[in-house]
């Protein structure tokens, strides 16, 4: 029988060791699965895991992969660190994908001589602004009547969701476009600029890293971020030492908000190039994935990003290779977060052994 | 005061333990602990915090297991695995902390505990019984929110007493009791003791083992440093046991009464919570160069008016309380801490200090100097000034860097301490300054104070310890059920005045108290400005 005894203090080993074994959990169920599948277990995984590693092209897919992640995440951290649990992440993605497609649709529309260049940080405050906005009515409800910001912000993804089908059916829709729900392509001046001739990824890869570093810089090295992280791990010293609990909510709402914003309008003015209801394929939720993987922690973010944007690539190399449901990435992201969480428990328990009696 | 112990010597011991040990990773909890406790015997185990009692009594109540050692059950080798065997066996213990459920009655608490087969009926005359043998008043068919501390105290001991047990553990059963409340306890323990239940009484108070306890066994770091019979042992004899040095005394001053400092007027807070005790109409003043204490049994409201001090409740009306006649009722701490006003609070870990925080990053929780522009930390300042709360209040930690979780709870209310005397607070408010404190550093905690006060700081004191107020204070208030008495100067007060005033029964008799002590009446002039 194996009993759990509690630590007297957390194993920082653990804390390192936790995620890889995490991961190599998720690497033995994914094997058992393509084995009941009838699939060969190792070229499965080689599929899966390392097929999205080879050559430049698979390279800069993981990277327009793990961009949206990054940056949806390391919002998420910064939230849950504050003990505020906004899992809306995909409805403010949207928002930030409707106002910066909107504003790419008016450009493109207008047929504005904008310069790519000058366009780029439009875009950027479109976003921010839309999904931070999105997000302050998840701030507003809760500061103002203390309505649970997890319903709220999750229910506000279905409403955006509508928003959105609404806008590419209706108004926003291509008159030429044989009455499919999508908008004209946008103009060649609104798009994100490439970092490599030839290849999907752009900018918002840099523009993420930049934001990791600042997010870094933010919760370790001022004031207002260390402030933020009290409330989450004891509520009663934030209240004894008088950090605003009100300001907690605001902050991490906005800045998660917005960091998801800036994601949606990098897709949409990405590798989209026009407004679709299907924008996001759940990068917000999965976003929430990668926030926990990477220990809330912004540096460790962009290393989880990386590992379920594997997935998400090798869910769609699994599907066009072997002929396996793409579902299969949700299971393996599924498990990989069940594996984190239970290896979790070895930071603060040790395993023993012992005969039962 | 004690009677003898009905000890047959022919009797084999009701627990025996010999050679016990216990490590925890590279620290000995217990080292070759042997403990012998004669059937009908009041035995009190002594010992600093950290001394190793708690474990101890663990290992005999099943809830550790040893990793050498001998237990003995009446004569017999026994291994005790769980709680649930030890019961079996006869052991019963009442907790310091009360395992009671808030809403349920006192007869389905009892219940709760008991095999499902019994009747509740039955449960509550078996109450009704086990409470007329032993003189304990307790009604079963009251929900146990409407209990006082000491009525609490007594469900768990009735429930305890149910079990018929042979051998029963209390562990600090005084620390939430009025001296009243004390002596009524011992008469109880030592009728139960007549009928020849072992009781094994954990304690760090000298005077309450002396008149209770027929024999001691005392530890310190884990080992037994003696055995003793406790009456004929002087208060200082067996400090030197527990600590093996004589006890540090409190050197102290005439306080130099200053300006008025932090004024309270009628201060009145219904509650937030049905559980909380709601503040009716307190009044006090701390005056710079004075410590003033709050005495009371805890759950009387102290929680309540610290918060509304401290800034973590801010709903009091502006004016109700005041620092240097500016009305601060509805700041919030940190604005509070501004104006000077400085809060230590009881529970450390998780208010006082971030647990999963360094001790560095919890320096700013109520620090602002090494903070620079755009609130950028200064990391190099923070490094430094912590250090030096370090040091000066020779706190045992791994450095700046530690944890606030790896310190000992001793070291961590140095290092919180520390934080708020070393910022020359104008105001400062202590709650259970030195609890669980080990002696030595509950006497630097208490000189710390005092120094302060002879600095100039006005001091507000809220314990549950008498001796650490009588010890301290210059006047004393005591709090019970949301209201505060009136102010008598310490030199004048008797612990059987506190005792009564703790019953909440003050008025004529307190004001002549009150009289009785010429120039340090509670009734200070009002302030220029304000209303009578």
């Amino acid at each position: 029988m194996i009993r759990l005894e509690a630590r007297t203090a957390p194993s920082q080993l653990m804390g390192v060791l936790s995620p890889l074994l995490a991961f190599a959990t998720t690497m033995l169920v994914a094997g058992a699965i393509f084995a009941a599948l009838g699939k060969d277990p190792l070229q499965g995984l080689q599929v899966f895991v390392l097929e999205p590693f080879n050559g430049l092209r698979a390279l800069s897919e993981l990277g327009l992969k793990s961009t949206p992640l990054i940056l949806c995440a390391l919002g998420l951290a910064l939230s849950y660190r504050s003990n505020v649990w906004n899992i809306g992440a995909e409805g403010q993605f949207l928002m930030g994908a409707i106002a910066g497609g909107g504003l790419a649709l008016w450009v493109t529309t207008a047929e504005l001589a904008i310069p790519k260049l000058a366009f780029f940080p439009l875009l950027v405050v479109a976003g921010a602004l839309g999904g931070a906005a999105w997000a302050s009515i998840v701030a507003l409800l809760r500061d103002r009547f203390n309505a649970n910001e997890i319903l709220v912000s999750l229910m506000l993804v279905y409403i955006a969701n509508l928003l959105l089908s609404w806008l590419v059916f209706g108004p926003w829709k291509d008159p030429n476009g044989f009455n499919f729900p999508q908008t004209v392509s946008f103009a060649a001046n609104t798009e994100v600029p490439r970092l490599i001739p030839g290849m999907r990824l752009g900018w918002g890869l840099p523009v993420a890293l930049l934001a990791a570093l600042a997010m870094w810089l933010f919760m370790f090295r001022t004031y207002r971020g260390m402030q933020l992280q009290v409330g989450g791990p004891a509520p009663l010293a934030a209240r004894y030492a008088g950090f605003s609990s009100r300001a907690a909510i605001w902050t991490t709402l906005l800045v998660s908000g917005g960091l998801a914003g800036v994601a949606g309008a990098f897709e949409v003015a990405g590798p989209m190039g026009q407004l679709t209801p299907h924008v996001s394929s759940g990068y917000g939720f999965t976003a929430i994935i990668v926030a926990f993987v990477g220990r809330l922690h912004p540096l460790g973010t962009i290393l989880a990003s990386l590992v379920l944007s594997t997935f998400l690539i090798g869910g769609e190399l699994a599907q066009s290779r072997l002929g396996l449901p793409s579902a299969l990435t949700g299971i393996f992201q599924g498990v990989l977060l069940l594996a984190l969480l239970a290896c979790d428990t070895l930071v603060q328990y040790r395993p023993r052994w012992s005969r039962s009696s | 005061m004690s009677g003898l112990p009905t000890v047959t010597p022919a009797a084999a011991p009701r627990l025996r333990l010999e050679r016990v040990t216990k490590r925890y990773g590279a620290v000995v909890a217990n080292d070759g602990v042997a403990l012998t406790v004669q059937p009908g015997e009041i035995h009190s185990i002594l010992g600093e915090n950290g001394a190793g009692k708690s474990t101890l009594v663990k290992i005999i109540y099943g809830a550790v297991r040893p990793d050498a050692g001998v237990i003995e059950w009446n004569g017999r080798p026994v291994q005790i695995r769980s709680p649930h065997e030890a019961r079996h066996l006869g052991v019963a213990m009442v907790f310091q902390h009360f395992s009671l459920f808030d809403t349920l009655t006192v007869a389905e608490n009892v219940w709760l505990g008991l095999s499902r087969r019994v009747p509740l009926r039955a449960v509550v005359d078996g109450i009704r019984a086990k409470a007329a043998e032993y003189g304990l008043e307790l009604e079963p068919d009251r929900a146990v929110h409407t209990l006082s501390v000491g009525e609490r105290q007594r469900v768990e001991i009735v429930r305890a007493l149910l079990a018929e047990p042979q051998l029963l553990i209390l562990d600090e059963p005084t620390s939430v009791l009025t001296p009243q409340a004390v002596e009524r306890l011992f008469v109880t323990l030592r009728q139960l003791a007549a009928t020849g239940c072992s009781i094994l009484y954990i304690s760090h108070k000298l005077d309450e083992i002396r008149a209770l306890c027929h024999q001691c066994t005392v530890l310190r770091g884990g080992r037994v440093t003696g055995t003793c019979d406790p009456t004929q042992e002087t208060t200082a004899s067996l400090s030197r046991l527990m600590i093996g040095a004589e006890p540090p005394r409190l050197v102290r001053r005439e306080s130099e009464r200053g300006a008025l400092a932090l004024r309270v007027r009628d201060l009145s807070l219904p509650r937030l919570d049905r559980f909380d005790v709601p503040l009716e109409r307190v009044s006090l003043d701390v005056h710079a160069g004075e410590i003033v204490g709050i005495a009371g049994v805890s759950g009387n409201g102290q929680q309540e008016l610290l918060a509304a001090l401290s800034g973590e409740d801010p709903r009091a009306e502006d004016g109700a309380v005041r620092i240097f006649d500016q009305p601060i009722g509805r700041l919030h701490s940190a604005a509070r801490r501004r104006l000077g006003l400085h809060f230590i609070p009881e529970e450390r870990l998780g208010r006082g200090a971030v647990p999963s925080l360094s001790l560095a990053s919890n320096l700013l929780l109520t620090r602002r100097e090494s903070l620079r522009r755009f609130g950028w930390i200064d990391r190099g300042a923070l490094r430094t000034q912590t250090s030096g709360i370090i040091e000066r209040f020779n706190v045992k930690s791994g450095g700046p860097g530690a944890a606030a979780r790896s310190l000992s709870g001793g070291n961590l209310q140095k290092y919180i301490v520390g934080r708020e005397i070393d910022a020359v607070p104008k105001v400062l408010i202590v709650a259970q300054p030195t609890w669980g404190v080990d002696v030595g550093a509950a006497a630097q905690i208490r000189g710390e104070l005092l120094a302060l006060r002879d600095a100039g700081c006005a001091v507000l004191v809220v314990s549950e310890e008498l001796d650490e107020l009588f010890a301290m204070t210059d006047r004393l208030h005591v709090i019970s059920k949301g209201r505060l008495s009136p102010s008598i100067a310490t030199e004048a007060a008797t612990v059987e005045l506190v005792g009564e005033w703790m019953s909440g029964l003050w008025g004529e008799e307190a004001a002549g108290a009150t009289a009785a002590a010429p120039g340090r009446a509670a009734g200070a002039p009002p302030a220029p400005g304000e209303a009578p």
